[in-house]
């Protein structure tokens, strides 16, 4: 994979309550790394992710969003996680279909119990973005830190 | 009154691009003209007139006003105008040119409105007659001349040369640069197509059309016409007509919150929309009917009681083909005129 | 047609079923009807048209109008009722107040479309035989019917009503046209392409709004870009990131309830192809979850209101065909 010297990208990362903050929670207590460029904004279910959500955090600029929620039949809710799934499918599908590139966005199901996987997804996630650059195509110039 | 041959019409547009910019009518990727900045190898539209109006060189939809930055405790003040540049629009139709005037007299009126004053400053209305209008146009109901139209210079184009004069000293300081380019020309094939042109005018279907009845003290009669109702019901509350419309001049002034700052901007509103003058109270118009009496009593009673007699309208023609459900001031002048003369 | 609809109208008026009638009115040219409501015989006699410049949806003006006691009668077209079935489903028409009439519907043409045909300056149009025949300030004009069509016509689902109390005309059947060629063409482009054309396209927004206003599927009583306390309100768009913003969210808002009547199309005044948006999604829905209709049935979940256990992954579309 290409690098992009000396780019260190913005990821939100939206994660559930229930499952992905606590397996975040766990890759920080056994002290795993991941890139510190991460911000992750704790919903109460990954269903509660609006795609304005999404485009917002691109808005207030990230370089990559990542949604992380209980894998599906694991929900807290029961149900919520089916949901997000469809319309983050349909959103990301959108994106791309306005040559917006696909791999900033991404979901993954996290686990409490998969700290490993947090960081390892986190850890590629970034390396992905890193490769692409900056955000430009959904960037709003206005918020560029001048 | 001066010419040059088409075949010169390229070196006429550099000539006008040298030391700023010019903007005139170029078909856009829908097949529609759209008022483009011009590059080498661009031309003209061959349309009628653009979908939006020449307003947004001197009034733009979205402008900012003035930007703060925060830094700890201490707020910076920015004013973002920088010294702005010369342009010249080129191929300002005859209606267009009038709304300038109209615009003037709301963004000129004290307190002046330096944003659109400096622009206005900078810019340079080079209008061109028309020769084919349309069945929507009535801006001889105005007492406009599209024929032989307004600006600081006016053209005229015929099948194998371009005719322009000089009508204010930014046209003349225009011409005197463009003076290589043009010889002096007999104005006789301008005289004929503006004989052509009025007779195609006689014509159309709205040639009658006429808002002089509500010229008056028509104030109440029209405002308690029992009409607005029938007229206002299938109104979508979309601003298609107020944006494009050349005399529309509303605005919002909002703050966008950059995360490190504030950009406070204005931007076009629409008296349809549902949120148009909301206060803190909520809004003094909360029906569409009141919205959509609000635009057209403003067009056709406020703004001429205020203006000496002067209409919110140049009859373009551009809400008659642009509305979506095709309601338009023709329609309500038409429909009201009974009211107000009882 | 038209006498039909207008005698029909008559008598429902005459006999108290309805006390209104939801119809278009002619206007000052041949081709500005605007939807008007019709309390009397004579009213109906002055103003009522029916004919190919009809294109206006009705179904969303029942949202308000059932709600205003007495019961109207309302003309709908084939595709009208997709929209209407949409709207019931949602709970958003009061179905008692309302007395539906399917007509049929050949196609239908607009100004615009003929704008784009190089006919302009319209003073009178008829129909004669398969043939639109237009006047002109500058001459008559003649083109076939079928070429006049607006692009929506052109893909039309079918002649068949899908809800109704009587129908004026025989009983219409579905077609099946080719609606999602010009969404895989664009599928099959570089990302860069398809940014470039979008870009193109977006950037003409002037953010009038007709696209949601005149939407059957945006019913919400406060848009959220009209709310304040939405974080995303906004008038005009101040960067090609509002521009983008405003056309992902409104067609994703829209998405599985979208029933692709093409109003969005029809009345935006820049000639943004925004049901290419609006066939997107449609389009994956029919491909991700199978074949959906919206509209089809006043009854059931949508697309993103269902969920199966086995849905595919949004992974699905890192991997699926075409370049990026």
């Amino acid at each position: 994979m290409q690098v992009n010297e000396g780019f260190k990208p913005t990821i939100v990362a939206f994660c559930c309550n229930w499952c992905s903050y606590a397996g975040a929670d766990l890759a920080g207590t056994n002290r795993l790394q991941y890139p510190a460029d991460v911000k992750i904004i704790r919903v109460p279910c990954s269903c509660r992710v609006n795609p304005l959500f999404i485009l917002r955090a691109f808005q207030r600029g990230a370089d990559g969003v990542i949604l992380c929620g209980c894998h599906p039949g694991d929900c807290h809710y029961t149900t919520g996680n089916y949901y997000a799934r469809r319309r983050m499918t349909l959103l990301f599908s959108m994106l791309d279909y306005l040559g917006i590139e696909r791999e900033r966005t991404r979901v993954e199901w996290v686990s409490a119990a998969e700290g490993v996987k947090f960081a390892a997804t986190m850890n590629d996630f970034v390396s992905t973005v890193t490769a692409l650059g900056e955000n430009k195509r959904l960037e709003d110039l206005r918020c560029k830190a001048n | 009154m001066k010419k040059l041959p088409l075949s010169q019409m390229p070196a006429l547009y550099a000539a006008m691009a040298q030391g700023g910019a010019l903007y005139l009518p170029v078909d856009n990727a829908a097949g529609d003209a759209q008022f483009t900045r011009w590059q080498e190898g661009m031309e003209l539209s061959r349309a009628l007139n653009t979908v939006r109006s020449a307003k947004d060189f001197f009034f733009p939809q979205t402008e900012n006003l003035v930007s703060f930055r925060m830094q700890g405790k201490t707020i910076e003040i920015i004013d973002p105008r920088t010294e702005g540049e010369d342009f010249v629009l080129f191929g300002v139709r005859a209606c267009d040119a009038r709304s300038f005037t109209i615009l003037d007299k709301v963004f000129l009126a004290d307190p002046v409105d330096s944003y659109y004053k400096s622009r206005r400053e900078h810019g340079t209305v080079v209008t061109l007659a028309c020769t084919r209008p349309e069945e929507t146009c009535f801006c001889q109901s105005f007492g406009i001349d599209p024929a032989d139209p307004e600006g600081d210079a006016a053209c005229w184009l015929t099948e194998d040369a371009l005719y322009i004069t000089a009508r204010t000293a930014k046209g003349e300081a225009l011409l005197a640069r463009l003076d290589g380019l043009l010889e002096d020309a007999d104005p006789a094939p301008v005289e004929a197509q503006k004989a052509q042109t009025a007779a195609i005018l006689a014509k159309l279907p709205l040639a009658q059309f006429t808002t002089r009845s509500f010229g008056g003290d028509v104030l109440m009669k029209a405002f308690d016409s029992p009409k607005w109702a029938s007229l206002s019901e299938a109104c979508l509350g979309c601003g298609t007509c107020t944006f494009v419309c050349p005399t529309c001049q509303c605005y919002d002034i909002r703050d966008f919150d950059t995360g490190h700052g504030i950009q406070r901007y204005r931007c076009w509103d629409s008296c349809m929309y549902s949120d148009f003058t909301k206060m803190a109270h909520g809004n003094p118009r909360t029906s569409q009917l009141e919205r959509f009496r609000q635009r057209f009593m403003h067009k056709l009673v406020y703004f001429p009681a205020n203006n000496d007699g002067e209409y919110g309208c140049v009859g373009c023609g551009r809400c008659l083909a642009k509305c979506p459900i095709s309601m338009n001031i023709v329609k309500v002048a038409k429909a009201l005129e009974g009211d107000v003369h009882e | 047609m038209q006498s039909q609809l207008i005698e029909r109208a008559k008598a429902l008026l005459a006999d108290g079923t309805v006390d209104r009638v939801l119809g278009w009115k002619a206007g000052e040219f041949a081709y500005d009807m605007t939807p008007a409501l019709f309390s009397s015989a004579q009213e109906l006699d002055e103003g009522f048209a029916y004919d190919a410049f009809c294109g206006a949806n009705l179904s969303k003006y029942l949202v308000k109008e059932s709600r205003k006691g007495g019961r109207v009668l309302a003309f709908l077209k084939p595709c009208d009722t997709y929209s209407m079935n949409q709207l019931l489903k949602e709970h958003r028409i009061l179905r008692e107040n309302v007395y539906l009439i399917g007509v049929p519907c050949q196609g239908k043409t607009d100004v615009e479309t003929l704008r784009a045909l190089g006919i302009t300056s319209i003073t009178a149009a008829r129909q004669e035989g398969e043939d639109l025949v237009v006047e002109t300030l500058y001459g008559q004009r003649r083109i076939p019917l079928a070429e006049a069509m607006a692009e929506r016509c052109k893909a039309c689902k079918g002649k068949k009503h899908m809800i109704y109390d009587e129908r004026i005309g025989e009983e219409g059947e579905l077609e099946n046209p080719d609606r999602f060629g010009q969404v895989a063409a664009l599928e099959a482009m570089s990302s860069e392409e398809r940014f470039a054309f979008w870009r193109g396209e977006l950037s003409r927004c002037i953010r009038c709004n007709a696209c949601r206003n005149v939407c059957p599927a945006c019913t919400c009583e406060q848009c959220v870009f009209d709310n304040p306390a939405s974080g995303v309100d906004n008038k005009a768009a101040a960067t090609s990131f509002e521009e983008n913003m405003f056309h992902i969210i409104r067609a994703f808002h829209v998405a599985g309830r979208c029933t692709d009547c093409g109003e969005c199309s029809r009345v935006c005044p820049q000639r943004i192809p925004l049901h290419l948006l609006n066939r997107k999604f449609i389009k994956d829905i029919n491909t991700f979850y199978g074949e959906y209709q919206a509209g089809e049935e006043a009854e059931g979940r949508t697309p993103l209101t269902a969920y199966t256990e086995g849905d595919v992954e949004p992974s699905v579309v890192y991997t699926k065909g075409g370049n990026d």
